[in-house]
C-alpha cells in the first residue's frame, strides 16, 4: 500500500510534465493537422535555457528558489517560443500545400539540427543543475515504508495545473482561443472574416514551445540532470501521450500525460526499470491499432 | 476616389493549377446597388468571388475596391477593408454555438460595437437569438444560412457577397432569405453582390445582372430585362421560379 501510494506520486508528477509537452503536439495538430516532430527538442531547448539561467540566478547571487523559479521561466518560455516560432516558419510554413509528409520530413530535420547544435554548444555529456527546491515531508508511515512528498513534486504538479486551467479557459474563451478553434475546423472560413490565419497558427506553435519549456525547466528541477538527447524519448512520450488522451483534445493531452506517467513508473516500479520505455511504445502501437482516435479524442471527421 | 466603382473586376483570369476557370471576367459594382450574377453549376461564380477575396489569387487581371487594387492583398486584409462574404455551404463552424459563429463574424470589429450589432442581426433573423448557444452544426439548412448573413453583417461590411444563398433550401425559406437581403441593402445600406443558380429570385431582387457562362461574362443588363430576355429565360429559369 505504502509503496503503491510512493509509485502514485511519483507518476503523478512524470504524468505532468508529459502532459505539458503532450499539449504542445495535440494543439499543433489540431491546428494543422500535423504532428510537429521537433516538439520534443523545445522542450529539450526549454531544458537547457533553464539551466543556464539557474547558473545565472546563482551567479547574480539571487538566492530565493520562488525568484529564481520566475525569473527563470520566464526567461526559457521566451527563448524557446523563439524556436518555436522558427521551427513553424522554416519547417512548415513554406511547405504547406506541398504534400502530407514533407513538413513531417523537414521538421525531423530540423530536430537533429537542434540536437547537434545543443550538442556542440553544450557538450554530449550529463549536465547538472537546477535542483533548487530541496526536501519534502512524511505523508504517511506504513509497512515500515516512508510515504514521501517533495516539496518540488508539489510546485510540478500545482504548476501543471495552474498552467492547463488557464490555457483550457484561454482557448474556451479568448478571442484568440476561438481564432485557434475556427482555424483548425476551416481555415478558408477563418481567414474569410478576417483572422490572419498564418499568425494564428505561429502563436499555436508559440504557445506550445512555451509550455514545453515549462515541462523542461520542470523536468531539470525534478531530475537535476539534463544532456541533449532527452527532448528524444520525452518527445515520443508525451506524442504517446497525445494519441493515447486523443490527438486534438486538450484534456485528452493532460489525461494522457497522467497516463504514460502511472504507466512509466509502475511498469518500473513493479517489473523492470530497463524496459519502461518499451511500456510506452508498446502503448502508443496498440492504440494506433486499436483507437486511433484516442480515450477523449472524436471519431475522424472529415475537414472541409 | 470617391465616383470610383465600389467593385470593379478587370480582365480577371483564375487558374486551380493549369485548369482555367475565369477567362478575363470584367464587371462592375456601384455603391448601393444589388448586383447578381447568374451562371449554371461549374460556370465560375464561386471561383469569381473567392477570387475577389484574394484565394484563390487572380492570375491575370486586377479586382479593385473603391478603385484600390486589391488583387495582391491576403484575404484578411480584404476583408479587413470592408468586403464580407457568405461562401457557398454556409461554411458555419458547427462545433460553435450561433453565439460564438457571431463572435468569428465580429474579429475586425472593435469590440465596442459588438451589443449593438448583435441586437440588429437577432432583430432581423428572431430564430438565431432563440438557437443562441445551439451548436452551429444542429441548425436547420435556413437557420444556418441566416447564421452565415448575421456573421458576415457582424463585420460591418460594405460590400456583402454571397453565393447561392437559396441553394438546398425550401421555396418558403428562400424567400424570406431573399426579403432579408434586400432589407440588408435598403436598410442597412450594404451594397450586394450574389451569385446564383437560382435565376428567377436573384434577377427579380437585383439592379443589374450578368449572366457567366464556362468563366466569361455572356450578358449583362438590367434585371428585369435579363429576366425577360430568351435567353435566360430557356437557360436559367426552366420552372424554376416559385
Ligand atoms: N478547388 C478546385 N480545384 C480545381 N478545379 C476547381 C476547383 N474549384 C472549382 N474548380 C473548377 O472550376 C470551375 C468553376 O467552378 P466554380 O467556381 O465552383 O463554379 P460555380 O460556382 O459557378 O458552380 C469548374 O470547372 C470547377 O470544376
Ligand atoms: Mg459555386
Amino acid at each position: 500500500m505504502a509503496y503503491f501510494s510512493q509509485q502514485l506520486i511519483n507518476a503523478v508528477t512524470l504524468g505532468a510534465i508529459y502532459g505539458l509537452i503532450a499539449i504542445g503536439y495535440t494543439m499543433v495538430y489540431g491546428i494543422i493537422g500535423m504532428i510537429n516532430f521537433a516538439h520534443g527538442e523545445v522542450f529539450m531547448i526549454g531544458a537547457f535555457i533553464s539551466l543556464i539561467g539557474f547558473m545565472i540566478c546563482s551567479t547574480l547571487g539571487i538566492g530565493s528558489a520562488p525568484v529564481a523559479i520566475i525569473l527563470v521561466l520566464f526567461m526559457s518560455m521566451v527563448f524557446t517560443a523563439v524556436y518555436g516560432w522558427s521551427i513553424e516558419r522554416l519547417a512548415y510554413r513554406p511547405l504547406r500545400g506541398s504534400f502530407k509528409l514533407a513538413p513531417l520530413i523537414s521538421a525531423i530535420g530540423v530536430s537533429i539540427v537542434l540536437q547537434n547544435y545543443v550538442q556542440l554548444a553544450q557538450g554530449a555529456r550529463f549536465k547538472p543543475g537546477g535542483r533548487i527546491v530541496e526536501g519534502g515531508f512524511n505523508l504517511f508511515t506504513a509497512d515500515g515504508f516512508d510515504v514521501r512528498v517533495s516539496w518540488l513534486q508539489i510546485v510540478i504538479v500545482i504548476v501543471t495545473v495552474v498552467l492547463m486551467a488557464g490555457f483550457s479557459l484561454m482557448i474556451a474563451r479568448t478571442p484568440l482561443g476561438r481564432k485557434q478553434r475556427a482555424c483548425e475546423q476551416d481555415m478558408k472560413m477563418a481567414s474569410l472574416l478576417g483572422v490572419d490565419v498564418d499568425r494564428t497558427i505561429s502563436l499555436t506553435f508559440v504557445m506550445g514551445a512555451a509550455l514545453a519549456a515549462v515541462a523542461g525547466m520542470l523536468f531539470l528541477m525534478y531530475y537535476g540532470i539534463i544532456d541533449f538527447f532527452i527532448g528524444f524519448l520525452a518527445g515520443i512520450k508525451a506524442f504517446t501521450a497525445a494519441v493515447l488522451g486523443g490527438i486534438g483534445s486538450l484534456p485528452g493531452a493532460m489525461l494522457g500525460g497522467l497516463l504514460i506517467g502511472v504507466i512509466e513508473v509502475f511498469w518500473a516500479g513493479y517489473f523492470s526499470s530497463e524496459y519502461k520505455d518499451v511500456a510506452a511504445f508498446s502503448i502508443l502501437i496498440l492504440v494506433l491499432i486499436f483507437r486511433p482516435s484516442g480515450l477523449l479524442g472524436k471519431p475522424e471527421i472529415e475537414k472541409v | 476616389m470617391p465616383d470610383a466603382p465600389i467593385l470593379a473586376v478587370r480582365g480577371v483570369m483564375t487558374f486551380y493549377g493549369a485548369i482555367q476557370a475565369l477567362h478575363g471576367v470584367d464587371l462592375e459594382v456601384a455603391r448601393g446597388e444589388i448586383v447578381t450574377m447568374i451562371g449554371a453549376n461549374g460556370a465560375g461564380k464561386s471561383t469569381l468571388l473567392m477570387t475577389i477575396c484574394g484565394n484563390p489569387r487572380a492570375r491575370a487581371g486586377a479586382v479593385l475596391l473603391d478603385g484600390e487594387d486589391i488583387t495582391g492583398l491576403p484575404t484578411y486584409k480584404i476583408v479587413q477593408r470592408g468586403v464580407a462574404q457568405v461562401p457557398e455551404g454556409r461554411r458555419i463552424f458547427s462545433h460553435m454555438s450561433v453565439f460564438e459563429n457571431l463572435q468569428m463574424g465580429a474579429t475586425i470589429v472593435d469590440p465596442a460595437h459588438f451589443h449593438h450589432d448583435l441586437d440588429r442581426v437577432f432583430a432581423m433573423f428572431p430564430r438565431l437569438a432563440e438557437r443562441r448557444d445551439q451548436r452551429g452544426g444542429t441548425l436547420s439548412g435556413g437557420e444556418q444560412q441566416m447564421l452565415a448573413i448575421g456573421r458576415a453583417l457582424m463585420s460591418r461590411p460594405r460590400l456583402l457577397l454571397l453565393d447561392e444563398p437559396s441553394l438546398g433550401l425550401a421555396p418558403l425559406v428562400v424567400k424570406q432569405i431573399f426579403e432579408a437581403i434586400g432589407r440588408i441593402a435598403r436598410e442597412e445600406g450594404v451594397t450586394i453582390f450574389l451569385v446564383e443558380q437560382n435565376a428567377y429570385h436573384a434577377l427579380r431582387l437585383a439592379d443589374r445582372g450578368y449572366v457567366l457562362v464556362n468563366g466569361r461574362v455572356r450578358l449583362s443588363g438590367p434585371g428585369k430585362e435579363l429576366l425577360a430576355n430568351a435567353e435566360v429565360r430557356s437557360a436559367y429559369l426552366e420552372g424554376g421560379h416559385a
